[in-house]
């Protein structure tokens, strides 16, 4: 990649950054935030990214910034109040700029169209616009249109003499943040030499002694008389993008020539006095004082790093890392933790006594890598906060679509998950708070005759709970027609007219593929997928959805996911000379079956009592084609599992071998899903180990979904129920 | 002997062997050469798929080729190899009895498959090569293993 390209990345890098800093100021502002900080984040943000778009030629996006970038200054400013209608304006102009670094990012033109009709809703938001002001493409293209009429009154002042030179006087004081973000004085003095005559002048008077002087600090000043014909506001360009670091004023010097060289011997010579007054002290005791600056400098650093670290200052505390460099170390802590296994395992076949100096030593690279592994993955993980805020956009799209009024509110952003659990949760997150705008919150007026607010109330929410993460997304609105829903399925012909059903059951069948109670093909929620799709890449994330609903009150999906998709706490068992890992999230209890606890069905259905509840029997060794004949349960062991919602099912497993953290391997990368199978994980012997899909293991046993392979196996068993 | 070109389009191949029959493959597809090692069966799969095993951390199908070639199943011995080959973005370990040549041939010298009816031959065979009386089918691996699933997620 070369240096341009490089740099340009890291330019819509940055932007993503500054779109969250802006929806986030924005979406504070609208919950009521009234902090000047506030306003000036979300400014800085838009200012950032034209200033950006500018370097790089990207004129869409720099014309459309400046629209923005100017109405919200009339709201920094106080010019316009901050009311609830412009803060809409303002978030659907992010949007649309999100939308344009997009295109800018993937190189397309975006829809011209698009931008003028939010050009100019931001000016009629705004009150900017109409007569004081050219038309946008024109102001857009010259933002400066407005001062030439004073250009050609200053004609008249000079008494016509042709050229319309007039003199300023800048001055010019940088911060110390002007420094440290690398810029130069003298580049921008020169671009200041390059609209006309300049008389630079520096300012010593704030420069302190050497014994006191900060070598980072800032303290020098530059007055400037230029002579130009060019316009205040393109004076002022010169120093747009250090505005924040810098004092900076303008001011035009009516009548004769400004070049006045009194001044400038004045301020010649108050310069070099002040310098003398500087140097008379001996160097000795200077040095002693810089020696102890340092020092005490240096721990101020020191505490201040401390303090940046307990998460004051992130900015400053964070790098950022190619996400190839930390899957390649991901990939290899595995292959560590895979290795240390077996070094484990051989030392234990060669029966070294726990207690010798070998052993110990191997429980302490055990217990490192596990360390390592752990530290690892947490660089990879990632707050939940980005996700949930294109959700918010997700929902006033939605909203404005349907003509509901919906609020979403937010719970658990900071909550860290797994970077690549995040990126496939975006798809199920938007279709599920879609359907709840769509089929779930209903109309205003629905809402109020029913007693409720207008506005619908959508809640995410995410929490960590025993080693997994919890999405919960709530509505209150009507909740789940069970009626409609147990009619739309059996016209479906998806059940039995018949069929006796919990309310839970008919709640589930939403999930069913093919099913959708929408009347008409909404333009939102049905794009063709349906809770189906959702659960399937929930499932395939290896997590879990369940639903709870109550009529007239709302409902709530909650997902319960991995953390990491690398590692999983797993139990090793083996069946028909197999070796299989069952996830521990699912376990419940293992126990060793009597005979006179089990009860045939009839076919090959077997049932066994626990504890006064009867529990199907899945044979793992049947369902899984590695044997024709159903195992003996009494040479077996069983594998108590819960399934989504309260279903439970005991696995018939041989035996189980132990208890360990697996790396999980994809079987996909190199071949592609096997049902019933979630991943492969490599054991202590270097063997490939198959990871169980619980959930699918059971459906296949249970027939109701047996997907028909299109190369069915020769192994493969019609498993009828 | 067919006499060497020294021009551009010039191929190397790999000869194998299978069931006394022999195959080859371009060389550029092939990444190692190893013996075999049992492999972990995966269920639900189709009879040529011998199982998953473990190449340097990356889980690795292995397809039997006599059996995806119609011949009948290998038993495969300590003297079996499992050749490592990249087919578009995946890497698929193919079960083989003896690796036994590499050739250098030109385009020119491989002929179009003689028309066969076997459906097995039209899906794998891309050409034929005559090398001191013997011929060898070049395999293209593209359909080597199963139809992908379509799974909208």
């Amino acid at each position: 990649m070369d240096t341009m390209a490089a740099i340009k990345q890291t330019f819509f890098q940055e932007c993503e950054e500054q779109l969250i800093e802006l929806e986030s100021g924005l979406l504070a502002l609208d919950g009521g935030t009234s902090e000047p900080d506030t306003i000036n984040a979300v400014f800085r943000a838009v200012h950032s990214i034209k200033g950006g778009a500018g370097a790089f030629g990207l004129e869409q996006l720099v014309r459309f910034a400046h629209t923005y970038e100017t109405s919200l200054d009339l709201v920094r400013s106080g010019k316009i109040a901050a009311s609830r209608s412009i803060l809409k304006t303002m978030l659907t102009a992010a949007d649309t700029l999100a939308d344009l670094v997009r295109s800018a990012r993937e190189d397309v033109k975006a829809d011209d169209g698009e931008i003028t009709r939010m050009v100019q809703q931001l000016e009629s938001a705004c009150g900017l616009g109409g007569a004081h002001e050219a038309p946008v493409a024109a102001a857009a293209a010259e933002p400066d249109l407005d001062f030439t009429p004073i250009q050609v009154s200053l004609d008249d002042l000079f008494g016509g003499a042709g050229d319309a030179k007039q003199s300023y006087r800048v001055r010019f004081e940088p911060k110390t943040g002007f420094y440290s973000r690398a810029n130069e004085p003298l580049v921008l003095l020169r671009e200041m030499a390059r609209l006309g005559e300049t008389q630079v002048t520096c300012d010593l008077a704030k420069l302190p002694t050497l014994a006191e002087l900060d070598p980072e600090g800032a303290y020098l000043a530059w007055d400037v008389v230029l002579e130009t014909d060019a316009s205040e506001s393109a004076i002022r360009d010169i120093f747009e993008f250090v505005e924040f670091d810098c004092d900076i004023s303008v001011e035009k010097i009516e009548g004769e020539s400004a070049f006045d060289d009194d001044a400038f011997a004045r301020l010649l010579s108050l310069a070099s006095s002040d310098t003398q007054a500087a140097l008379p002290e001996p160097v000795e005791p200077v040095m002693q004082k810089i020696a102890a600056e340092v020092q005490s400098r240096n721990e101020e650093a020191a505490a201040r790093k401390a303090e940046s670290a307990k998460g004051f200052n992130t900015a400053g505390a964070t790098i950022r890392v190619d996400l190839d460099r930390v899957e390649r170390l991901i990939d290899l802590v595995g292959e560590l933790v895979i290795n240390q296994a077996m070094l484990s395992q051989r030392v234990a076949e060669a029966r070294i006594a726990r207690s010798s100096a070998l052993a110990m030593g191997l429980d302490d690279l055990e217990q490192l890598s596990r360390e390592i592994q752990d530290s690892v993955m947490a660089i990879r993980a990632q707050p939940v906060k980005p996700i949930f805020q294109r959700m918010s956009r997700v929902v006033r799209e939605a909203a404005d679509m349907t003509g509901k009024s919906v609020m979403l509110q937010c719970d658990g952003e900071a909550t860290e998950v797994d970077k690549t659990v995040i990126e496939r949760l975006t798809d199920p997150l938007t279709h599920m708070i879609r359907n709840a705008i769509d089929h779930g919150i209903e109309k205003p007026e629905a809402r109020l005759a029913a007693g409720k607010p207008e506005t619908g109330h959508i809640r995410l929410a995410a929490m960590h709970r025993s080693g997994r993460v919890v999405i919960e997304i709530s509505d209150d609105g009507g909740g789940i027609n069970r009626e409609r829903v147990k009619s739309a399925a059996i016209a479906k012909g998806l059940i039995d007219p018949d069929a006796q059903m919990s309310d839970e059951d008919i709640d589930n069948l939403i999930f069913l593929p093919g099913f959708s109670t929408a009347s008409t093909v909404a333009d939102m929620s049905g794009r063709g997928v349906g809770m189906d799709v959702v659960k399937r890449s929930i499932q395939a994330l290896g997590g879990r959805i369940t639903i709870s609903s109550t009529p007239g009150k709302g409902s709530a999906f909650v997902m319960s996911l991995p953390l990491t998709l690398a590692v999983l706490d797993g139990m090793i068992v083996s069946v028909a000379e197999e070796t299989l890992i069952v996830p521990l999230t699912a376990i419940v209890e293992t126990l060793k079956p009597s005979m006179s606890d089990i009860f045939h069905m009839g076919g090959d259905s077997r049932v066994i009592r626990i504890r006064d509840s009867f529990v199907p029997l899945i044979d793992i060794g049947h369902v899984l084609g590695y044997r024709q004949e159903m195992a003996d349960p009494s040479n077996c062991v069983i594998v108590l599992i819960d399934l989504e919602g309260q279903a439970r099912r005991a696995l018939l497993v041989d035996a189980i071998q132990g208890q360990r953290q697996v790396v999980i391997k994809s079987l996909e990368a190199n071949y592609r899903r096997v049902d019933g199978i979630a991943a492969a994980t490599i054991l202590g012997d270097g063997r490939v180990a198959l990871i169980l899909d619980v959930d699918a293991v059971v459906e296949n046993a249970d027939g109701k979904s047996n997907p028909p392979s299109p190369d069915p196996a020769p192994l493969q068993l019609e498993i009828v129920e | 002997m067919t006499e060497k070109l020294e021009s551009s389009s010039t191929r190397e191949l790999i000869a194998f062997r299978i069931d006394g029959r022999e195959f080859c493959v371009d060389i550029m597809q092939v990444r190692d050469i190893r013996g075999w090692t049992p492999a972990t069966p995966l269920p639900h799969s189709p009879a040529y798929v011998r199982g998953v095993i473990n190449l340097r951390g990356a889980v690795l199908p292995v397809i039997d080729m006599a059996t995806r070639l119609g011949f009948k199943p290998t038993e495969p011995t300590v003297r079996h190899v499992i050749m490592v080959t990249q087919v578009e973005n995946q890497i698929i370990g193919l079960l083989v009895d003896a690796v036994s040549d590499i050739l250098t041939v030109t385009e020119a010298e491989i002929q179009p498959t003689p028309d066969v009816a076997s459906e097995l031959a039209k899906t794998f065979v891309r050409g034929v090569l005559a090398i001191d009386g013997r011929m060898i089918s070049m395999i293209a691996l593209d359909h080597v293993l199963p139809a992908h699933e379509s799974l909208a997620a």
